[in-house]
């Protein structure tokens, strides 16, 4: 008999008063005994609605029974046999718009029952009602991937060599995945990186209390033990070319170089000193490790900070700002029910102090007489008819502007695609805005044996998405490969 | 891990090195750079490629000692290894259809300066160069230029070597003696000299080429810390020094905001070099 409580149980966090002064992770995770009583919530639905919401198709419901039986090494392998990055999704997939936004257990109401089962009823004699949640899928996957790396010591066995040899060009979500599954087929592969490390946006991106970098890691490191070769510091387009690649006996090449160059707005101001994207931010954060003290990669500790941009970048930014002693404050065109940010973050963003500034933009940043930043001038929006995405266009105020006193103003407008591998690559054909023209079911290109995805393709777009582009892409460049045989 | 194969202290506080990296030096043309870390902490600092030997397989640096990461630099050997060397990044120097240049070099500017001279000289382009130091210990390259310049102007600013003043002296005296006589001036070195550069050239309507270094983390168009105003038909376009340049239209870039952003960590940047150079002292006693 499942367990019929509406509510997932609550994942365990860091206190915000005590978390927005550290860089740990904010949430400590599931116990045993919380992962499998959340486990025997799931119903095993026959039609498994949740898997369709998958990008990569995880077997939902069987790796949830696993988990119920307390095999949770065999609820690893089945994840593992979708995913190759099963601790990394399980902390920054956005569940609720995807697996969890399916579950049967997430839809209706049920009447809400006291300590002794007994259904609470209002002054009017009516049962109160409780709005059912979805199974916490992804706090399963995260607890049964923690659990598999704490205690397995078995490696994985190497896979049989097939003779071929793929190049994948990025090191982040959706190269690691191509990577994981053409190397558990046989194909011998190269991973290149551009940065000193490998990770991509898992490392230089999303913070360390959301992502601790030792998960992104360990994950590498799995790929490495099934003779996956990375190779750091070569820029593609720079280093090597695509074309030096193939002349080197890469049979198929895979893109998955990630989005680009950040945005800015384009409003007076924007050279001020004290004005940075939230790459940048991130990245001396993350990558460089500049929240530590003796650190050689310097960050400003700034007393009272804008972010500008409502998506998980923008949280990320504003709450490592928090981090570093700042008073801040997200500023958002719309409202609060547009921000494209995950929930959780928006959540604990809130209740770690993060203000915002909803229906606002900006429209000026000014500076002191030395070139540092001291306010931002910005302008009240109200929503109008819906635009081509379907949200509903913000249009200014007339006369409605107004300064905000900061120091900072970290700009997180999401990124345009890097030139480097389009302007070195010939006939490889792009999107007017930059982004790689690649065919959604296989990731190839307008170049013979050559595929891309992820972020390069889509632009600024999840993580999870990059890896549904890289394990489709893997599927075609397998096919393609062993087809010659 | 990169392997230091030579080291030459050109003066006090400018030091050559060749790094073994194959790849790098295949590819590297004058004018693009390369990002390195000396250590698994450390920092990662753009330098631009002082020359490349392909069949060694090694690519020449040249630094100015002036933070931390460059005072740890300065502290390794030959036969030691540095932690990261990638690239090289940016764009080459175009040297397409020029027949004459003139090349400004400014104190440790003037090791970037340089390999561009050779590849015009090469070329078969007539090379004038002007390179400025503060004072005769600062001096460095002279031979090198000697070689690679149809002409050659040294100047110090208090006069302790060769003529005394600016770069830009000679710059104007042979713009108003013949103004055609120059298809393109480039000119690498501090700002605040690219700047004046820029504005002597200016009246006799000469192009000038400036090679920009500004704040870089990744360099390979990521972060867009480099970024840079040009002023482009009354208009300001964002550019990043890293995938855009380094090299500019001298013309359209605003020299008074590259300046002030090149200062936003100067105090942390002088606290670190500080402390570096406390603990080598240390470490000597």
């Amino acid at each position: 008999m499942a367990n019929m409580t509406p509510k997932k149980h609550e994942m365990p966090t860091q206190d915000p008063n005590v978390r927005a002064t550290n860089f740990l992770e904010v949430a400590t995770g599931y116990t045993l005994e919380t992962a499998v009583a959340e486990a025997e919530r799931c119903l095993h639905c026959p039609t498994q609605p949740c898997v369709s919401g998958c990008p990569v198709h995880i077997n939902i419901p069987d790796f949830i029974a696993k988990v119920k039986e307390k095999d949770f090494e065999g609820a690893y392998q089945i994840i593992s046999l979708s995913s190759s990055l099963p601790a990394v999704c399980g902390r920054v997939c956005p569940q609720e718009s995807q697996c969890e936004s399916l579950c049967v257990r997430g839809r209706g109401s049920v009447p809400q029952k006291d300590a002794n089962g007994q259904i609470v009823k209002d002054e009017l004699g009516k049962p109160v009602m409780v709005k059912s949640e979805a199974v916490g899928i992804g706090r399963l996957e995260r607890f049964v991937a923690d659990y598999h790396n704490v205690y397995n010591t078995k490696k994985p066995a190497k896979p049989q060599q097939n003779g071929h040899k793929v190049a994948i060009i990025g090191s982040g979500p959706s190269g690691l995945t191509c990577a994981g599954d053409l190397a558990k087929q046989g194909f011998k592969v190269t991973v290149f990186e551009a940065l000193h490390v490998a990770g991509g946006v898992l490392v230089y991106g999303i913070p360390e209390f959301r992502l601790p970098k030792s998960i992104v890691q360990k994950e590498v490191e799995n790929l490495k033990a099934l003779d996956v070769d990375i190779e750091t510091n070569v820029v593609i387009g720079k280093t090597l070319t695509i074309d030096e690649l193939f002349e080197d006996g890469y049979e198929a090449i895979y893109i998955g170089s990630g989005a680009g160059l950040p945005k800015f707005m384009n409003i007076p101001g924007e050279g001020l000193k004290g004005v940075l994207s939230a790459n940048e931010f991130l990245t001396r954060i993350n990558l460089m490790k500049a929240y530590k003290e003796h650190a050689d990669t310097p960050v400003n500790h700034s007393k009272k900070v804008a972010v500008v941009g409502g998506g998980n970048v923008a949280m990320d930014a504003a709450r490592s700002a928090r981090r570093l002693g700042g008073d801040v404050t997200i500023i958002y065109r719309r409202t609060k029910a547009e921000l494209p940010a995950r929930a959780e973050e928006v959540e604990h963003a809130i209740e770690e102090g993060i203000k915002f500034q909803f229906l606002t933009n900006p429209i000026k940043i000014n500076g002191d007489e030395n070139g540092n930043v001291k306010s931002i001038t910005c302008i009240k929006m109200e929503l109008g008819e819906p635009d081509a995405s379907g949200r509903r266009r913000p249009v200014e105020v007339l006369n409605s502007d107004f300064d905000i006193d900061v120091d900072e103003v970290i700009m997180a407008l999401g990124t345009s695609p890097n030139p480097l591998i389009k302007s070195t690559t010939k006939g490889l054909e792009t999107q007017k805005w930059g982004g790689i023209i690649a065919e959604e079911e296989t990731g190839k290109t307008s170049r013979e044996h050559v595929y891309a995805g992820g972020d390069a393709v889509t632009g600024a777009a999840t993580v999870i998405l990059a890896m549904g582009a890289g394990k489709k892409a893997a599927a075609a460049i397998a096919k393609e490969l062993l087809k010659r045989n | 891990m990169y392997k230091i194969v030579s080291k030459k202290v050109l003066n006090p506080t400018v030091i050559q090195m060749e790094i073994d990296s194959p790849l790098v030096a295949k590819k590297a043309k004058p004018g693009q750079f390369i990002i390195l870390r000396v250590d698994e902490e450390g920092e990662r600092i753009p330098l631009t490629v002082a020359g490349t030997n392909k069949e060694q397989g090694t690519t020449k640096i040249i630094f100015q000692v002036v933070g931390a990461t460059t005072e740890k630099l300065k502290h390794k050997e030959v036969g030691d290894y540095i932690a990261d060397f990638v690239g090289p990044l940016g764009v080459a120097t175009h040297t397409e259809g020029i027949k004459s240049v003139c090349i400004i070099g400014g104190g440790v500017g003037c090791a970037i300066a340089m390999p561009v001279a050779q590849e015009f000289h090469r070329l078969g382009a007539k090379v004038t160069s002007i390179i400025g130091f503060r004072n005769k210990d600062l001096l460095i390259l002279e031979d090198e230029f000697k070689e690679a310049s149809d002409k050659l102007v040294v100047m110090t600013d208090d006069g302790s070597y060769a003529r005394q003043g600016n770069v830009t002296l000679p710059l104007k005296e042979m713009l108003e003696e013949d103004p055609s006589q120059f298809d393109l001036i480039i000119t690498i070195g501090p700002l605040i000299m690219m700047k004046y550069v820029v504005l002597t050239a200016k009246p006799f309507g000469v192009p000038v080429t400036v090679s920009m270094n500004p704040i870089m983390i990744d360099g390979t168009g990521m972060c867009g810390g480099c970024r840079l105003s040009l002023v482009q038909d009354g208009k300001r376009v964002m550019k990043f020094a890293c995938v855009d340049g380094p090299d500019f239209n001298g013309y359209e870039v605003d020299f008074d905001e590259a300046i002030s952003r090149g200062r936003q960590y100067y105090d942390f940047e002088r606290h670190a070099h500080e402390e570096t150079c406390n603990l080598f002292n240390k470490e000597v006693k």
